[in-house]
Order: C-alpha cells, then sequence, then structure tokens
C-alpha cells in the first residue's frame, strides 16, 4: 500500500481502516478490518496493526483519516488562574470558591504567577516558540457551570506557539523497529476550567459545584497529523509524561486532569479535507483510541451511504461504544458554541514576558518572568530519560518506553539495579515481564508490591551466582509474592530449591537415565531434537528440579558423543 | 438583578475611607447599572436636585407666572450618580462616591453645584466597583470643594493587588498647595468643544472662566481635538460591547434576583434576565452582542479601538505641545425639569449629554467638574478641567485656584430646613469641613 495515502503511516506495513474500500461492510465500531495489539495494559506505543483480508476492489476509493487533538491539562498550582482559592480534587461542593470565581459584581482577575511558569516550562519542553506578549480574552457563552458567562482564554495571542510533540511507533517484524513520528503543536494558552454540573433527574434540578470554576488550565492544541486513534493516543500518553516529567499538571484522565477533545475527519487522499466533527470530553485513556476509530468509520459509512457530515459537536457513550450528537444535560440538543462572542480581557493587560536578554534594569524578580531561567531549570524529560536508560543499560528501545510508562516503575527498576550484580537486560525481563505481570494480574500499582526492590535484587543475585535455577527463581517470586516477611534465601532453603553444585553427581544421574533408556538414547543419536528434552526432563525429574536444564544439556551431549 | 444583593466584601476604595475612620451613611440612588445621564430610570425612582428646592431658584421661579403646584416640575440631577450628588448638595454628608464611565460623577456635581472629581483611570481600584466599561470606568469622588476631593483622593489612590489595572505606586494623602500665581500655566480650550447645542448661558461662563485666566497672567490658547465629533458613536460600540459582557454574569443562579421558571435552564435565563434588567439595559446588552458577532467584529469593535486611539492622541498632541490643562464646558446646559428630561429616550440623552465628559474617559485622564455660577433661573453650572494622565494634582491645585476666585455661592435650603436653620448662617464658606 502506498505510504502518502494515509499521513505518517509508517512503511511496511498499512494501516487497514485507510485500506477501506467503498464495498466495505459497515463497520462494527472500532473493531473493524484491523486490531491493535498493544502490550499489555495501556499501549504506550502505538503498534502497527497487521493488515487483515480487506482487498481493495479494483478503482474503488481509499480512505484517510485525519484527527486533531484539542488536550485541557489542569495545571498543578495551590491556588487558581487568576483567584487565591485553593486547588484540591474532591473536596466537599462549593467549598473552594471566591468571590471572584462565583462572578460576584465588582471582582477581579489577578494572575498566577505559578501557572505562567507551567505554561512556560511546558511550552519550552514542548519546542514551542515563546511569545514575550501574550494576551487575554473572553470567550463568552452562557452555560450554569460557567458563573461569568465567559470565560478567560487567550484565544488572538497564546503564550506559546509552534511547537512539536515527538511519539514512537513500532514497525517491522515483532514490533521491534521504532519509528518517531512528530505532531504539530499550533499553541498553548492559558484559560480557565469550569465548574461542573450535576443533573438530578429526579428532582428535575441541575446542581452545580464551582470546585473547579477558575482553575488553571493549560489548552495544547495539537494539529490534524494524526491519522488514527491509535496514534492521537500515543499522543497523549507521551505529552501526560512530559507534564508529569515537569511537574506542571499530574495529568491524571480518571481525575479529570487530562481531557482531550478530537477534530476527526475523513477524506480520499488527494482531495480536500472532509468536513470535521468534534467529539469532545474524551476523559479516559483506554477509550480514547476507540472513540476516535469509532468516528473515523462513523464518517467513512455515512459518506459511502451518500449522506452528508455534519459539522458538529458530538461525545462518545462509553456504554454503547459509539459517538453520538451532543445534548446538554437537560437532553437539548447543545446550542453552547453556536453563538460564541469573543471580547478582549480589559482587566488584564497584557502579559509581558522575558528573557535575560531583555531583562529590565533593576526589575524587581518577584515581578517579573525570565524565559532563560525556566529554561535552565527545566528537569529531565521522558525522550531523555529513555536515551539515558539505552545508553547506560543498554536495554532496548521499546522497553525504555515500557519502563516509563507505570509510574514508579523507573524507580524501582533502578533501585534494583543499584543492588543487584546481576545484568541489566536480565533485571529489565524481569521487571517488565514478572514482577509487572503480577502487578496487572492483580491489577496493583507499583507502589502497592508486596515485593520490594531488595527483595527482588536478592533473588536476582541468587539467580547470578547460579544458586538456583530460572524455574526455581521463579517459583520464588510466586513465594514472595504471596507471603511476605521471607526472604528469597529462606524460601530456596526452605523448599530446597538450591542448584545442584556437585557436577559430578548429576554426571551420575545422567549416565544412570540414559543407561535406563536406552530407545531415547538411539533417537537421540539419529539426531531426533526431541529425544533429548525426554532426558533433560527425565534427569530433573530425579533431581527434583534441581539441576541447571542448560547444564544437563551439556553433560548429556558430551557423554552421548563420548 | 440585585434585589436583596448584599455584598459579602468592601470595594476597596470603601475599606480605605473606613480604615480611615469614615462613617458610611448609606448607599444612594443611581441609574441602573450606571447606564444613563439623569438619575431617572433606577429601580427607587428618579432622584430630585436639591437645587430644585433651593431659594435661589425658587426666587426666579417666582417672577414667572404660573400657577402649577411646586413640586410637580423638580428637576433632574443629572447622572447616573445622581443619588451621591444630591447627597453632598443637600449637605448630607461630607463626600460621596460615584462612577465614572462617560461622565456619570462630573455630569451630576455640575448641575448639583458641587465638585465632582474624575481620577485618572489605574490610579484608584476599581475592585469593588460593578463594572460597566471596565477599561472606561474609574470611581468617582463628589464633595462641595475641591480641598475635599484631595483629602479624600489621598485615601483612595495608589496600588491595588486585586486590581491588575492599577498604577504600582502605593498612594499617600497630600495637601494641594495654594496658587497665587497662574502665569506660568497654559490653559487649552478646545475649539470642537463649541457645538451649536451649548447653551449660551454655559458658553458665557465658559468664556469668562478663560478671560480670569488670562487677565491673571495665565497663557490661553484655542486647540484643537480633531476626532472630538468621532467619540459619541465610538464610546457607543465599546460601551455597549463590554455592556454585553459584564451583564453575562446575572443569571440569578448564584446571587441577586431569581425568576420563578424552573423548566429548564435556558428558560430560566431569560425571564430572570428580562425581568432584572431595565429597557435600558437590555437595549445595550442587545446593541453589544451585535458589534461582537464574528461577522461584524472587525467593522465595529476594532474599528472603534483603533477610533478610541486616535481620541486619545488628540489629547496626548495637545497635552505635548505646551498645554497643561483644557478647560472645557461640562454640561450643554443648567439641569432641566424631569418631566422634560423624560420626553427623550436614555440612550439619545446620554449620547447628548456626554459630549464634553467621555472622550476624557476613553483617553482615561484626569477631569473634574467645578462649580462656576447660577445661570439666569439660579441653578448651577459647572466647567470641567481635564489634565495629564497621572497628574491628579496638579490638575487639583488649578481647580481650586479658579474655586477660590468665583466664590461659587451656598445652596439655601433653609425653606426646607426651618428646623434646623442656625447650620446654614455660614453662608460663605462653600464647605463645612474643618479648614486649618
Amino acid at each position: 500500500m502506498a505510504a502518502p495515502m494515509l499521513r505518517g503511516c509508517c512503511l511496511g506495513r498499512c494501516w487497514a481502516l485507510a485500506c477501506i474500500d467503498s464495498g466495505s461492510r459497515h463497520g462494527r465500531g472500532a473493531a473493524t478490518g484491523f486490531t491493535c495489539s498493544g502490550k499489555r495494559g495501556q499501549s504506550f506505543v502505538a503498534q502497527q496493526p497487521l493488515l487483515t483480508a480487506q482487498k481493495s476492489r479494483k478503482g474503488e476509493h481509499k480512505w484517510a483519516a485525519v484527527v486533531g487533538l484539542e488536550i485541557h491539562a489542569q495545571i498543578a498550582s495551590n491556588s487558581k488562574l487568576f483567584s487565591g482559592s485553593q486547588v484540591h480534587f474532591a473536596a466537599p461542593p462549593n467549598s473552594l470558591v471566591s468571590f471572584f470565581d462565583a462572578s460576584l459584581p465588582g471582582t477581579l482577575p489577578v494572575l498566577n504567577r505559578r501557572c505562567v511558569e507551567a505554561a512556560v516550562m511546558t511550552g519550552l519542553a514542548l519546542n514551542c516558540h515563546i511569545n514575550k506578549k501574550s494576551l487575554f480574552d473572553r470567550k463568552h457563552y452562557f452555560y450554569a457551570d460557567l458563573p461569568a458567562g465567559y470565560q478567560i482564554t487567550q484565544q488572538r495571542l497564546p503564550i506559546a506557539v509552534n511547537g512539536s510533540l515527538a511519539y514512537s511507533v513500532c514497525v517491522g517484524k515483532k514490533w521491534r523497529q521504532v519509528i518517531t513520528k512528530t505532531v504539530r503543536i499550533k499553541q498553548i494558552q492559558l484559560e480557565q476550567d469550569s465548574g461542573k454540573s450535576l443533573h438530578d433527574e429526579l428532582r428535575s434540578q441541575t446542581l452545580i459545584n464551582l470546585n473547579r470554576a477558575g482553575v488553571g488550565l493549560l489548552e495544547v492544541v495539537l494539529e490534524p497529523d494524526m491519522s488514527c486513534g491509535e496514534e492521537a493516543a500515543t499522543a497523549v500518553r507521551e505529552l501526560q509524561l512530559i507534564l508529569q516529567a515537569l511537574g506542571t499538571s499530574q495529568a491524571n484522565m480518571a481525575e479529570g486532569q487530562l481531557r482531550v477533545d478530537a477534530n476527526i475527519s475523513v477524506h480520499h487522499p488527494g482531495e480536500p479535507l472532509g468536513v470535521r466533527t468534534e467529539v469532545k470530553n474524551l476523559n479516559s485513556a483506554r477509550f480514547l483510541a476507540r472513540a476516535i476509530d469509532y468516528e473515523i468509520q462513523r464518517q467513512i459509512n455515512e459518506l459511502e451511504n451518500g449522506c452528508e457530515i455534519l459539522n458538529e459537536t458530538r461525545s462518545f457513550d462509553y456504554k454503547l461504544g459509539c459517538t453520538v450528537p451532543m445534548r446538554d444535560k437537560e437532553g437539548k440538543q447543545d446550542y453552547r458554541w453556536l453563538l460564541l462572542l469573543f471580547m478582549p480581557e480589559p482587566n488584564l493587560p497584557p502579559l509581558l514576558l522575558y528573557d535575560t536578554a531583555s531583562l529590565p534594569a533593576g526589575a524587581d524578580p518577584q515581578q517579573v518572568i525570565n524565559i532563560d531561567r525556566i529554561r535552565e531549570q527545566l528537569p529531565e524529560l521522558p525522550s531523555e530519560t529513555r536515551e539515558k536508560l539505552i545508553q547506560q543499560y543498554g536495554i532496548l528501545p521499546e522497553h525504555s518506553f515500557a519502563l516509563l510508562n507505570e509510574v514508579g516503575l523507573l524507580e524501582f527498576f533502578q533501585n534494583v539495579i543499584k543492588e543487584t550484580r546481576a545484568e541489566p537486560k536480565k533485571v529489565t525481563s524481569w521487571v517488565l515481564n514478572i514482577f509487572l505481570g503480577f502487578l496487572k494480574q492483580r491489577n496493583l500499582a507499583v507502589n502497592e508490591s508486596p515485593v520490594t526492590p531488595s527483595v527482588l535484587a536478592e533473588l536476582l543475585n541468587l539467580l547470578d551466582r547460579k544458586v538456583i535455577s530460572s524455574a526455581a527463581a521463579k517459583q520464588v517470586f510466586e513465594e514472595l509474592w504471596r507471603s511476605k516477611g521471607k526472604t528469597p534465601s529462606q524460601i530456596v532453603s526452605e523448599r530446597k530449591l538450591e542448584l545442584m553444585q556437585d557436577e559430578e553427581a548429576l554426571e551420575r544421574v545422567c549416565h544412570t537415565v540414559m543407561e535406563g533408556h536406552p530407545q531415547v538414547v538411539m533417537d537421540m543419536k539419529r539426531g531426533n531434537p526431541r529425544a533429548i528434552n525426554k532426558l533433560i526432563g527425565l534427569v530433573r525429574k530425579v533431581t527434583h528440579n534441581r539441576a541447571d536444564p542448560t547444564v544437563i544439556k551439556e553433560i548429556l551431549e558430551k557423554q552421548l558423543s563420548s | 438583578m440585585l434585589k436583596g444583593y448584599v455584598p459579602p466584601y468592601n470595594a476597596t476604595v470603601v475599606q480605605r475611607l473606613l480604615d480611615q475612620g469614615a462613617v458610611l451613611m448609606g448607599k444612594t440612588n443611581l441609574d441602573e447599572f450606571a447606564m444613563g445621564s439623569g438619575s431617572t430610570d433606577g429601580v427607587f425612582g428618579p432622584v430630585k436636585n436639591p437645587w430644585s428646592y433651593s431659594k435661589q431658584y425658587r426666587e426666579k421661579r417666582k417672577q414667572k407666572p404660573h400657577g402649577e403646584n411646586e413640586d410637580s416640575n423638580w428637576l433632574i440631577t443629572g447622572g447616573s450618580s445622581g443619588g451621591s450628588a444630591a447627597a453632598v448638595s443637600a449637605f448630607t454628608c461630607f463626600a460621596a462616591l460615584g462612577s465614572d464611565t462617560g461622565g456619570s460623577t462630573r455630569n451630576p456635581a455640575a448641575h448639583c453645584g458641587i465638585v465632582g472629581f474624575k481620577p485618572s483611570y489605574g490610579l484608584v481600584s476599581r475592585h469593588g466597583l460593578i463594572p460597566l466599561v471596565n477599561s472606561m470606568d474609574v470611581p468617582g469622588i463628589l464633595t462641595r470643594c475641591v480641598d475635599d476631593a484631595a483629602t479624600v483622593l489621598g485615601v483612595l489612590a495608589g496600588h491595588d493587588p486585586k486590581d491588575s489595572t492599577t498604577i504600582q505606586d502605593p498612594g499617600k494623602p497630600f495637601m494641594l498647595s495654594s496658587l497665587t500665581d497662574v502665569s506660568k500655566l497654559c490653559i487649552g480650550i478646545p475649539k470642537e468643544y463649541l457645538v451649536p447645542e451649548l447653551s449660551s448661558e454655559v458658553r458665557s461662563f465658559w468664556s469668562k472662566a478663560a478671560n480670569l485666566f488670562e487677565s491673571e497672567g495665565a497663557k490661553v490658547i484655542e486647540v484643537s481635538l480633531p476626532h472630538t465629533s468621532y467619540s459619541i458613536v465610538c464610546y457607543h460600540v465599546l460601551c455597549t460591547s463590554e455592556v454585553a459582557s459584564n451583564m453575562a454574569r446575572f443569571d440569578g443562579l448564584e446571587y441577586g434576583h431569581r425568576c420563578d421558571i424552573d423548566v429548564s435552564t435556558e428558560a430560566m435565563y431569560a425571564a430572570t434576565r428580562r425581568e432584572g434588567f431595565n429597557d435600558v439595559v437590555r437595549g445595550r446588552i442587545l446593541t453589544g452582542n451585535f458589534f461582537l458577532l464574528k461577522e461584524n467584529y472587525a467593522n465595529y469593535f476594532i474599528k472603534a479601538q483603533k477610533v478610541r486611539r486616535l481620541i486619545a492622541n488628540d489629547f496626548v498632541n495637545v497635552f505635548n505641545s505646551g498645554v497643561d490643562v483644557l478647560l472645557t464646558p461640562t454640561t450643554l446646559s443648567e439641569a432641566v425639569p424631569y418631566l422634560e428630561f423624560i420626553k427623550e429616550d436614555n440612550r439619545t440623552r446620554s449620547a447628548q449629554d456626554d459630549i464634553f465628559t467621555q472622550a476624557v474617559n476613553m483617553a482615561g485622564l484626569p477631569a473634574v467638574s467645578v462649580p462656576v455660577a447660577l445661570s439666569n433661573q439660579g441653578l448651577p453650572v459647572g466647567l470641567q478641567f481635564i489634565g495629564r494622565a497621572f497628574c491628579d494634582q496638579q490638575l487639583l491645585t488649578v481647580a481650586k485656584w479658579f474655586e477660590k476666585q468665583v466664590q461659587f455661592p451656598v445652596i439655601q435650603l433653609q425653606e426646607l430646613m426651618d428646623d434646623c436653620s442656625s447650620v446654614f448662617e455660614i453662608e460663605k464658606l462653600a464647605s463645612v469641613s474643618l479648614k486649618q
């Protein structure tokens, strides 16, 4: 399939949606035509899905999808963007509301310095140009959770523009090859969050909680450089990691600290872009890709049936797994954004930022923000961390992604490395496969693990010294997980899992087994590869699994040849 | 809309006065949401000008033959801060606060024979001032003499962290010096302010004032503010646009009036706002929405902002050419009777009456209306002085000199206050404040 058909599509593999011809069946949601098999848990790296049997008929048109994102991240600050009330998750309703947040007449906005710094940091981390002068505007619409009847945002001249976000996709055989994709960042702007409304069906009333009203948001606008749900989800994931590394937002989707709106359209390659819809408030990492893919498929279906796509706002129904036209809480067609009026915010002067060169002499450091200073103090970004891991420990790129993907996993890994002599590759394998596997099975976070880094390090040391076999180590690990307080050494001695160290004794056992099974030995001589495994199995049985299979094999082969 | 609303906080200007020991006597009437130039469109009814009951006015009226009811032809105060002006004028209080967006402090001051001061934009905090046009509003000061205004300004001026549009400097109280020599002063007379609608009496007072300065040695020159004729429409566009925005918060949800309808949120919003706003306010909101529509924004709002810049530059150019203070009328005529005033609608009146005052708000300059003399009908006429930005003190110094020269008479309200006649034996002084 030609690569240019789908912007950003990898070489070699093609994403099946792009190949769906007009003869395809109606979609069944995102499941149509492709699978996206990510690693266990959340996909951190977009896996290019296998092309399933959707052969294109001659002369039929292909479809390409175009996805842009508007991501709202709540700024991690003590107080709100323009007022002094606190920012806390899950506080009692309407307990964190200042006069300004409640839009009492006569109150005025006062800009929060920490929020500006967060915006600059994020802009720098995303390679943006920081505007030394930016402006605030009012965006008007009527809604119960917007007390002032307008939101203060940065429509005309935002604080940062023209950046880029790099994320990675795995391609090739076994998804080993990692290629980097970039999505352009149009702008980053500071704006207020709205309150929350809860519709009480029983009493036909709406309950408003203004705790969230006025909390600072960073809106990050990603250009429509993405072409499917998986790419979008991966880009969002990378942005999350960056924000968390910077400390500018906790970016936890479940707590509403990161919300995504997607702009989606489809078109035939070579033709102009199609009408786009906006799917709002995608608040779940799990459903993000699915919702986008559903919408893409829906649009394709509509167009193939001769219908038009409406330029409308839709939301994702998690239960039904589909997008629906957006309705407000009272079930009416949502006209909120039908008439959007903008006006400059007259109560906030232009926001002026400086760099070391332009800093006015004698300026009070409390009153000015120096972009260069902030750049110098930027913490390490995920991409740098990954690179360091690869350089330092020689681990594979895709493993570096996996280590950063789970909260606390990197720290765990590094703590194990500190205390063990085992090779980093071994540690990586244990941490990513066995340890992580156990966590996921039991739905635990890293910090809830009953096995500490020290304990795992000790186990790996035993393995490294060949005190136990790999299989035995796994048994020990299971035991460690179940019963707290025991050390690996204790478990090993309790269950007599030590490897046989006595090579001579082992040789005798091998010899005995070989003598006892001449037929198998004959098979072996004839070159049957399975024969030797049978013998190994028998030897292991005799030694109660306390012999290293590799060593057994060596001995058997040696004895055979002699 | 704000029926029953008791604000849970004090405006900065109020708090600063309270912190200096001021006693808050009460809240005064005004045009609803400060929209108007007569103080006739308030929910508590219109405000009556105390001069309607003054001896000076009544005596002049007795000369005219008519047998109507004395009270039916009472006069307006001007507006929109008419209640505050009336309170000060009638000796109810030492001083009163108003607001000034297009002249709402200076206009009623002129009609009520008192001093109405508009500080430079950014000098006095707007935290707690219910906004009309955020980029033009200032709290106004109404007093019986210029020294009193200076006293109040000294308490109010200076940085407020709660208002991001205030200057950085902290304020401090000051005493006005008494000018004796005006020979170094240059007074500008803007020629565009000589409009046909200006009453001959006011024009004559304006002319006499100019001559007074000249005879005392000041330089008096004619200057030009070429974009004056555009200021009314420019103001109209910007004012209504900001109004539409500022009024969006009044939805009955968090505070104030809420209607009884509970069918849906939208229906509730609509009914609350229809009930809670008068015609004037609703008219301005709709107009403002029109100008802010995407297809109109560039042609109206942006254009008006550009014109505003031109108007402000007119003043900058004039002050750069050596002029210290501009001298203009405050109003077209003296106060008119209420029955006559209401013959035209609010919008027409505002457009007419704001003509000398509102360009000042567009430019953010300080200005003060000082009573000069009584008209043939025995009613006060005021004149306006406009100063350089943040040269409020200098402006008030000139105003004080002028006040001393003209010796404007004290309002005589004996007939209304027969019981307290002893208080009113002081006829010379225009103020009852303690003087050194």
